[in-house]
């Protein structure tokens, strides 16, 4: 049924990405595609991957924007991945029931096996988090790595969407965000976590963490000036002015 | 977005169809078309046939089309499942209007409500497909009241000039008949005209400050992409070919899909026989012309808010 769930789901799974921390390295998206290449979702298709207009799937975008002007100017790198909507518009207007939000654990789906391929959902979804596989003909999108967080076979540690396990900088974290104790709860409450386009209402589970203030003042004052290029007196002074005299002759 | 031929194709036959056998229905069951076996046969058959052909084409672009029949199960929540459910239960009253009135040539009596709820059931499902568009927030210009509202004035337009030809094909040719075309395509291009001028004026719905959170810091603008070559958002989303030839497609729409034909069906109304058909027939060309042009229009027009993440600045 692509009904959203009656009742909220239990658990609420989901990330919190920290702007600040990010430094845009890819390595969340590649590793995203490395394990979902052979997960749920398996192939990610890659079409003309070594030519020319290499196109292909990813769950993972990651985006670097320049925010600000003057001296204020700042760079922010910002993945952008499926947030998990509670109210997820790409879950109802789903014709065949092949898209649907978990009852237990708030992850949106794609049931490939009752995809029609009619990219409704895609255009439906304002963050773009769907994306088409042209050559199996379903629609395909981030999983929260239900094959590795549940996955009895891994170490408890591994057992984390393959984003967040792979950052190095720590700006993805995983956990369940019904529950206010915990680590993604505690971390948005603190951080003022916000959701991505408000306006749209789809009540995304996953949340971003602004970019810290800059530091300001003190720090470039205490940058020693360069050295005097004329210098007064001394070895160098002398050095200066004999060079400087011979320009004329 | 993206404009798939088969969809253009789908919503544009499918509409004139509809429309056609909405007015049909009315016509016949009001008396003001003759319960002829012939007419039907071709009118219905026409109008039946390109509504089946748009149904037909609309599964082409489907990434599996073979599993189509899974798109009528979602209804309760899904528009494009209401589509596909209405668009199969009106097949029943088309149907039963085919059996009175090419079979029995007869549509009093029994067969008296085929013609009413055909057309009530046609302009259902056109409503219904015009809410597909109209229910995604993320394309704020389909987001939009006249998107239904045009979807079914464009229907019965475009049918109700198909309606006329065919009308002086068989000689029945009636004011009534010309004189539903002129009403319906005014009506239609005021409805186009009004929905054009509302987005227009259309306050932004998200920037690309709100889609990244980052607005208190300054203006947000694209450094580096995700990747080297444009994905499928950027190729299904973000669509442009058309929009910067919007001014003039919408003149070529208001040209084609208007202007002419009303000149053309005014003219078929008071000429005789022989200019009066020419003239239907010309005016079914230049509708048919124009309403492909304002679909793709419709399309291409439309901007997906996932651009903001790609350089648009608001949507």
């Amino acid at each position: 049924m692509t009904g959203l769930p009656a009742t909220p789901p239990q658990r609420k799974l989901g990330l919190v990405i920290d702007l600040d921390t990010c430094v845009g390295c890819h390595a969340c998206a590649v590793n995203c595609k490395e394990w979902n290449a052979g997960g749920y979702h398996a192939p990610l298709t890659d079409i003309d991957p070594y030519g020319v207009e290499p196109d292909g799937v990813w769950f993972n975008r990651i985006h670097s924007f320049e925010v600000g002007t003057g001296p204020d100017t700042r760079v922010v790198n910002f993945p952008k991945s499926c947030l998990h909507c509670d109210n997820a518009p790409c879950v109802t207007v789903c014709p065949t029931g092949a898209s649907y939000k978990r009852v237990e654990d708030g992850i949106v789906l794609v049931e490939e096996d009752k995809c029609i391929g009619c990219k409704l959902c895609s255009w439906a979804c304002p963050y773009g988090a769907r994306e088409f596989d042209g050559d199996a003909g379903v629609m395909k999108k981030c999983t929260l790595c239900i094959d590795r967080i549940y996955n009895d076979n891994l170490e408890e540690v591994d057992r984390v969407p393959a984003c967040v396990a792979t950052c190095p900088a720590s700006a993805r974290h995983f956990g369940d965000f019904a529950d206010p104790n915990s680590n993604v709860s505690k971390l948005a409450a603190e951080r003022g976590g916000f959701d991505l386009m408000p306006e749209m209402d789809c009540q995304p589970v996953n949340k971003y963490l602004p970019p810290r203030p800059k530091k300001t003042g003190g720090d470039t004052d205490r940058v020693p000036e360069l050295q005097d290029a004329s210098p007064e007196g001394g070895f160098l002074g002398w050095v200066d002015r004999l060079l400087s005299s011979t320009e004329h002759v | 977005m993206h404009p798939a031929y088969s969809v253009i194709f789908f919503t544009t036959a499918s509409g004139l169809g509809y429309g056609m056998l909405a007015l049909l229905g009315v016509f016949v069951a009001a008396g003001w078309l003759p319960a002829d076996r012939w007419l039907g046969f071709v009118g219905l058959g026409i109008a039946a046939g390109l509504v089946s052909a748009g149904l037909l084409s609309s599964t082409f672009h489907l990434g599996h089309p073979e599993r189509a029949w899974r798109a009528v199960i979602q209804w309760r929540s899904s528009w494009l499942s209401r589509e596909g459910v209405m668009a199969i239960l009106t097949y029943i009253p088309i149907a039963a209007l085919a059996w009175a009135w090419i079979w029995l040539e007869d549509v009093s009596g029994p067969w008296v409500w085929a013609g009413p709820v055909t057309a009530v059931m046609a302009l259902v499902t056109v409503y219904c497909t015009g809410m597909i568009y109209a229910s995604l927030k993320a394309i704020p210009r389909w987001s939009n009241p006249w998107v239904p509202v045009t979807y079914i004035a464009l229907a019965l337009a475009t049918g109700a000039v198909a309606m006329d030809a065919l009308m002086r094909l068989f000689g029945v040719g009636s004011l009534l008949g010309g004189g539903t075309a002129v009403v319906s395509l005014v009506l239609a291009s005021i409805c186009k005209l009004a929905y054009w001028r509302n987005i227009d004026n259309a306050s932004p719905v998200a920037t690309a400050e709100s889609a990244t959170g980052l607005g208190s810091l300054g203006t947000v603008r694209p450094l580096d992409p995700p990747h080297t070559e444009a994905n499928y958002l950027q190729k299904e989303m973000g669509y442009r070919v058309a929009r910067k030839h919007a001014a003039k497609l919408r003149q070529i729409a208001i040209l084609l899909l208007f202007a002419v034909p009303i000149v053309l069906s005014a003219i078929a109304g008071v000429a005789g026989d022989a200019i009066g058909l020419a003239a239907a027939l010309l005016g079914v060309l230049s509708v048919a012309a124009g309403v492909l042009v304002e679909r793709w229009l419709f399309f291409a027009e439309a901007v997906h808010v996932v651009t903001l993440y790609y350089g648009t600045r608001e949507a």
